[in-house]
């Protein structure tokens, strides 16, 4: 075992990295459950964002187009979604579990032509002097653009939420669709723009684990970060900056296990891959006291004539 | 315009109808999935569907049905129990791992012993298994109220990771020249749950029939079933009822694990014979589309199950004879369970087409 051979400034760049796939498709189930919905979805609609932004990538040589096309390929898939639970009025539990397994076939079968092809890299920032300082360099300004979207998003929801309109609307009808509804606003629109928003995030985080993480194409490498995104959104007590917090929290679990599986720890390699998925129990344990936070209408069907 | 209006009761013609025409709807969009792919979307069907059972190979993938219909509709029942009273445990496959963990282990613990208890004993492991794999969210859910889905399906990731350490560790097969996996349990007479290979009968199909009929008495006769059906309907009405929630999550997630661990007991000491890392092939996640598809009613389950596990074997015809890709049937499944909830709105509501009014 040799943990000297960690070097804490590269360990801190690439937690950033890892923490990425993370943050944004919690951001976007974050505003997705404000408006009331929850959708379970969120692996389904990261592996299809996942292989459609490399698919696109590869053919058309342009990362940039790929996330593009990521973010559309997420929002397609969750508007299945809005159709099962805006106007079908199906169970959100159930459709979100329905949205997760036809994703992960779907994506299965697209992504076969792509198995084993390297897609073309994401360039990182460089900035003149800034991006070649030490240490600070890597870890601020070392980065690719989409990372750096990924925390403006967080920003970008968190003024939205707390000081327009819009959010307040978006709140409204998240705690109260009634009420809401009583008000005038359009609960089924405004829950399907919130829907789309989170398939459109999930669709990037998925891209970005294929595009950038990896980065390749293989069948069913989200491995469980959807799942860990909705889990974060409770630790996040439904707060923007929080899921922030939690994302790099995450990631630092994982890099530094991976780290340590690399320094060979004498601690069994499964036992290590399996942690990320413990301490996300644990940390669900610890945050379930408090309920009081999570949006009043959360899961329920709206359904004007009731 | 269109305008949807609550029924006062669900429709049960609809009830039974809807499973029916999700199948159907599955098929007209499947077909057109396979055409997109080059395949004839009629053979392909046909392929699915009818060649399994009527083909010119029949008579070897008729047994294949009771194969893979066993587990499915074994987990399906113990999931539906569950899911009636709203508590939602999907991590079904993680707890159908750590059943054939514990099972195949006590197995090949007595290793070559040849006596009648062992087999029994392996049951009992594999249903005691599960269910302390399902305990986990359900304790943590009643103790601290932390939510199920996510801790049983967190638990799904960790089980591979233990299966992956068993099939290279402790359960290795000493005599496997260092290959991952264990011992074959169908070199092990007392340790297979085979009662008739050819026919494709294993204890694991007689389970799955016990398990129907006694969720169906259970539903029906008993009052526990009477409160998860309560509290699936009408949660405060249960309430008020004096049904315990503590008692019912633990139960129906106890249950469900526990038939979901004997559902992996049965795979890995008969149609798959060993432990190996790739053991586990996604009979958990199906399982919940079987729940669905069948209304979460037991006898519905037992069809639907059979249902799903055509279009397994199905599938994996057409995978040879067609070339038609293995995940093609995957997502078939998902828009069966699509297009089921889609269809559900006209059990619970009527669809009135109005003119619009004029103020």
């Amino acid at each position: 075992m040799d943990l000297s051979a960690i070097n804490p400034v590269l360990l801190i760049a690439s937690l950033m990295v890892a923490a990425t796939p993370l943050l944004l498709a919690a951001i976007g189930e974050l505003v997705a459950e404000r408006s009331g919905v929850l959708n379970l979805g969120v692996e389904g609609m990261m592996i299809t964002g996942a292989v459609t932004g490399f698919a696109i990538a590869v053919e058309t040589g342009s990362p940039l187009l790929g996330f593009v096309g990521a973010a559309a390929g997420g929002a397609a898939l969750s508007f299945l979604f809005v159709i099962l639970t805006q106007f079908a009025l199906a169970n959100q539990v159930a459709s979100g579990l329905a949205l997760t397994l036809f994703g992960l076939g779907l994506s299965a079968l697209a992504g076969q032509r792509y198995v084993g092809i390297k897609p073309p890299p994401t360039p990182d920032l460089d900035i003149p002097i800034l991006s070649d300082l030490p240490v600070v360099g890597p870890i601020l300004f070392g980065h690719d653009p989409v990372l750096y979207f990924g925390i403006f998003l967080v920003a970008g929801v968190w003024a939205l939420l707390k000081f327009t309109r819009a959010g307040l609307i978006l709140r409204a009808v998240g705690e109260n669709h009634d009420a809401a509804h009583a008000l005038g606003y359009k609960v089924v629109r405004i829950r399907a723009l919130a829907i789309l928003f989170g398939g459109a995030c999930a669709g990037l985080g998925g891209a970005y684990i294929s595009l950038v993480r990896v980065p390749q194409w293989t069948e069913g490498m989200t491995a469980g970060v959807g799942w860990i995104a909705l889990a974060l959104v409770v630790f996040a007590s439904w707060k923007p900056w929080r899921v922030l917090l939690g994302a790099y929290l995450f990631g630092g679990i994982t890099v530094l296990q991976l780290n340590l599986q690399a320094a060979g720890v004498a601690i069994p390699v499964e036992y290590l891959a399996m942690s990320p998925y413990l301490i996300t129990i644990l940390v669900l344990v610890i945050l379930s006291a408090d309920k009081s936070r999570a949006p009043a209408s959360l899961g329920r069907i709206f359904h004007a004539s009731q | 315009m269109i305008r949807l209006e609550k029924r006062p009761q669900p429709s049960r013609v609809w009830r039974l109808a809807t499973p029916l025409l999700a199948v159907l709807a599955t098929m007209i969009a499947g077909g057109l999935l396979f055409a997109v792919l080059g395949k004839n979307p009629v053979e392909a069907i046909r392929t699915i569907f009818w060649d399994p059972l009527f083909g010119e190979f029949a008579f070897y993938y008729r047994p294949q049905l009771l194969v893979k219909g066993a587990p499915l509709v074994l987990i399906a029942i113990g999931l539906s129990l569950g899911f009636r009273a709203g508590i939602w445990n999907i991590g079904a496959e993680g707890q159908y791992i750590i059943g054939a963990l514990t099972g195949a282990g006590v197995g090949l613990a007595f290793y070559p012993l040849d006596a009648w208890f062992v087999f029994p004993l392996m049951v009992i492991a594999g249903a005691l298994g599960g269910w302390a794999w399902a305990m986990i969210p359900a304790v943590l859910k009643v103790r601290f109220g932390t939510n199920e889905i996510l801790v049983s399906l967190m638990l799904v990731y960790v089980a591979e990771q233990l299966l992956a350490s068993m099939s290279l560790g402790l359960l290795r097969n000493p005599e496997g020249m260092g290959f991952p996996g264990s011992r074959n349990l169908n070199d092990y007479a007392a340790g297979s749950s085979w009662i008739n290979q050819n026919a494709g009968l294993h204890w694991g199909v007689a389970a799955a029939l016990i398990a129907v009929i006694f969720a169906y008495v259970l539903l029906n006769r008993h009052m526990l079933g009477y409160h998860i059906r309560l509290t699936g309907e009408a949660p405060r009405a249960a309430r008020f009822a004096g049904v315990r929630p503590a008692r019912l999550i633990l139960f129906c997630l106890g249950t469900s694990g526990a038939l979901a661990g004997l559902a992996g007991l049965f795979e890995v000491s008969g149609p798959s014979g060993q432990v190996s890392i790739d053991f586990n092939v996604g009979y958990g996640f199906t399982a919940i589309i079987v729940a669905f598809l069948g209304r979460l009613h037991p006898v519905g389950i037992l069809l639907a199950g059979a249902l799903m596990a055509l279009t397994y074997i199905g599938g994996e015809i057409a995978q040879g004879n067609l070339g038609l890709p293995a995940a093609a049937i995957q997502v078939f499944q998902g828009m069966l369970l699509f297009f089921l909830l889609a269809f559900d709105l006209l059990t619970d509501y009527r669809v009135r087409v109005t003119r619009s009014e004029v103020a």
